[in-house]
């Protein structure tokens, strides 16, 4: 009990040695430089696999569409928060600059609660038809709403409610989104990227701390027994509708959430953000870090993001110059992302930090791996 | 199974509705759009000839996408997976083409005959390359995966199609490319019921059915074919029965990249345009295909294929082009929600 209770207090302190060091991390770098840039969008796409985890990686719902609830954060913070309907003149919650200009500008955790809304009921009408499907179908109902919705975003200018609102503003983009505008922090400009940080970093705690108090309450254990076995989990007495359900409002909600905070932060919501490839980018952070594995997800997705914009941009591009050959190869980009994610596969299939619960099952065999060629388990 | 999800008890009316809804509602629903614009072309110009211009169209664009859809089909039901690589393979398969005919000298003023015999050299090249990537991908890919967690091998399988996505665009640039319109693909070629039939329409349709024959013959009546159905069904009881397994799936491989490298060939000479990301289009196109007539059935993935590409057209032609992506996803979407097992539906292992 004692050596329990002892391991558990040594688990806090390093929490909070690490968290400590993660908080002061961009005082040690220029505030406007690449690297605190890298750092707050691992950040944001931390939050956005979180949110990815909770439905594949909990509830075992594979969804190739993740990038409809970023679109949809995205787009309630360029609805809420921008010049973009000049002709009305909202203002709630803002101060200083953003309170003059004409458009609709809202109190950015005002937008955030938009967001979570939003995408909360995107979640669920997602979620309505593929609740009688299974495995890879989900998978396709999933990919084909994200198409759909990355369509509307791009044909988007076209649909208007009334004259001088249009739904979305194509591939121009709402440019320029309000800035974060937080009392008693530095000002939120692209030269001082440090508030971004905190402010993303705020959002990763919070939703850490909500994964974690949903993974053990008696909604994540239902998700993880639909998981394992949907037949034997409605025999006993979980309502699969109702928490299957749950999972899509909750896991889009951080999706919302996260989009809410790119828009502002790339300060742009551009129809192009949001491909099919970006499903695959969040999808890849979550199965890279270990399927249903909190720290698995969290490492994944700084792994990836620092994959993408460090390494190969920054560090590769150099190596054909040095060995002497000569071509770009940021036109490899894309290639080296597809040659990581397969090798990285084959190599460790259960992921970084797989969940305890996946690796007991591959060790003991049970589940995958029962035979030889039991290749898919529904 | 389904049941459970529901409520238990359900008033009787809604009870018929549901059945009415499952048995005709995909009908139904594929038959508005066609209906609908009929209607509107009789009372506009008093026929159909629009219509019908739209549904020739769309079946030689169809041809292509079941020829497609068949490698979807035939690899998901083997071994339950859905193989994202292969709308590149596909890609491929037209890009070899289009560096084949310039290798060999193809153009567009040779004499028939000499054309006729490169293109078929062509059409063999093509699905040999395509067909050996494709085996390739799964020994490489999906191989070592098989008895890793279920979505492992879904992501080397979307590796794989970024891999393959930027071969493309080192072959031959990130843009659209046009490529020498051989056939004259546009060029019409006889007239029925006021309906013009072009070059392009005849190869493609002249291409797949036999295409098609020969694969399901080979399928139905081969001992390799009935080895493929039967790992099909039971992988295990097949290898007790002293089948190859491993070597079957490479078959199956084969066989879906050959006809995606036909396809290949037949949409770079459809289209004339050509470039890398065609593959990934065409490969959620396909799929949507392959599932609306039922995965794992091949006469569905060309039913499938066939009506998808009428879909397209008419969309293509009426609403814009900007927006049919949208209504092709919007049609997977509904065929899920009324029959989620496709037109033809046959029971994969997983669904049964």
């Amino acid at each position: 009990m004692s050596t329990a209770l002892q391991q558990r207090r040594t688990q806090v302190a390093i929490f909070i040695v690490v968290l400590a060091g993660i908080i002061v991390l961009p005082l040690f770098f220029n505030p406007a430089s690449g690297f605190v840039d890298d750092c707050t969008l691992a950040l944001a796409y931390i939050t956005m696999a979180l949110g990815l985890n909770i439905i594949v990686g909990f509830a075992g719902l594979l969804d190739l569409g993740y990038v409809a609830f970023y679109a949809i954060g995205a787009y309630t913070m360029g609805w809420l928060a921008s010049g973009f309907y000049a002709d009305a003149d909202i203002h709630i919650g803002v101060t200083g600059f953003a309170e003059n200009l004409p458009g609709i500008h809202l109190n950015f955790f005002l937008v955030l609660i938009a967001a979570m809304v939003f995408t909360t009921i995107a979640g669920i009408i997602i979620g309505l038809p593929t609740l009688r499907l299974r495995g890879d179908y989900i998978a396709i109902v999933t990919l084909a709403f994200g198409e759909i919705i990355g369509r509307v975003a791009i044909n988007g200018d076209e649909i208007k409610f009334s004259e001088g609102f249009p739904l979305t503003n194509g591939r121009q983009g709402i440019t320029p989104v309000d800035k974060i505008d937080l009392p008693f922090v530095d000002q939120f400009t692209s030269l001082n990227l440090r508030p971004w940080y905190w402010v993303a970093l705020g959002l990763v705690l919070v939703v850490l701390f909500v994964n974690f108090r949903l993974r053990d309450s008696r909604l994540g254990r239902a998700w993880i027994a639909l998981r394992e076995d949907e037949v034997a989990a409605i025999s006993m007495g979980i309502p699969a509708v109702k928490t299957k359900l749950f999972a899509y409002g909750t896991g889009a909600a951080f999706g919302g959430i996260s989009g809410a905070f790119l828009a502002s932060y790339l300060n742009t919501v551009n129809a192009d953000q949001f491909q099919f490839s970006f499903s695959i980018f969040v999808l890849a952070m979550v199965i890279l870090g270990g399927l249903g594995s909190i720290w698995g997800v969290v490492l994944g997705s700084v792994a990836l993001t620092f994959i993408n914009y460090r390494l190969i941009p920054d560090v590769l591009n150099d190596v054909p110059n040095k060995v002497g050959l000569d071509f770009d190869l940021t036109e490899l980009s894309f290639g080296i992302f597809g040659f990581l994610l397969v090798v990285m596969m084959v190599l460790r299939p259960e992921g970084l930090i797989p969940e305890r619960r996946r690796q007991m099952e591959l060790e003991e065999g049970i589940g995958a791996g029962d035979t030889e060629l039991e290749l898919v388990e529904p | 199974m389904e049941a459970a999800s529901l409520p238990a008890t359900r008033p009787k009316p809604l009870r018929v509705l549901q059945d009415w809804l499952s048995k005709y509602g995909l009908i139904v629903v594929l038959l508005a759009m066609p209906v609908y614009y009929g209607i509107q072309d009789l009372s506009d110009d008093g026929n159909l000839t629009r219509l019908g211009g739209n549904i020739v169209d769309g079946l030689s664009n169809g041809a292509i996408w079941a020829l497609v859809a068949i490698g979807y089909t035939l690899v998901y039901g083997i071994i339950e997976l859905i193989n994202f690589a292969h709308g590149e393979v596909f890609m491929i398969g037209s890009f070899t083409a289009a560096g084949f005919f310039g290798t060999v000298g193809l153009t567009a003023g040779m004499g028939v005959p000499g054309l006729a015999l490169g293109l078929l050299l062509t059409l063999v090249v093509c699905m040999v390359v395509s067909g050996m990537l494709n085996v390739m991908i799964e020994r490489v890919a999906y191989r070592p995966l098989r008895n890793a967690p279920v979505l492992a091998p879904l992501i080397t399988a979307v590796g794989f199609s970024f891999i393959l996505q930027n071969v493309g665009i080192l072959w031959r640039g990130g843009s659209q490319e046009g490529i020498p319109d051989l056939i004259n693909s546009q060029h019409e070629l006889f007239t029925i019921f006021g309906l013009d039939i072009t070059n392009g329409d005849v190869l493609s349709i002249g291409t797949t059915v036999p295409l098609v024959i020969l694969m399901v013959t080979f399928i139905n009546q081969s001992r390799l074919g009935k080895a493929m159905r039967a790992t099909a069904q039971d992988p295990e009881a097949a290898r007790l029965m002293g089948i190859n397994v491993d070597t079957t799936i490479s078959l199956t491989f084969l066989i879906g990249g050959m006809l995606a490298g036909a396809a290949g060939l037949i949409y770079a000479l459809y289209q004339t345009t050509i470039w890398y990301a065609q593959g990934f289009t065409a490969g959620l196109i396909a799929f949507t295909a392959a599932v609306m007539g039922g995965i794992g059935n091949i006469k569905g993935a060309v039913l499938g294929g066939v009506i998808i590409g009428i879909i397209q057209q008419i969309s293509d032609n009426r609403i814009g082009t900007e927006w049919t992506p949208a209504i092709v996803f919007a049609y997977l979407v509904l065929i899920m929600v009324f029959k989620p097992s496709g037109l033809l539906g046959e029971e994969t292992r997983e669904a049964g």
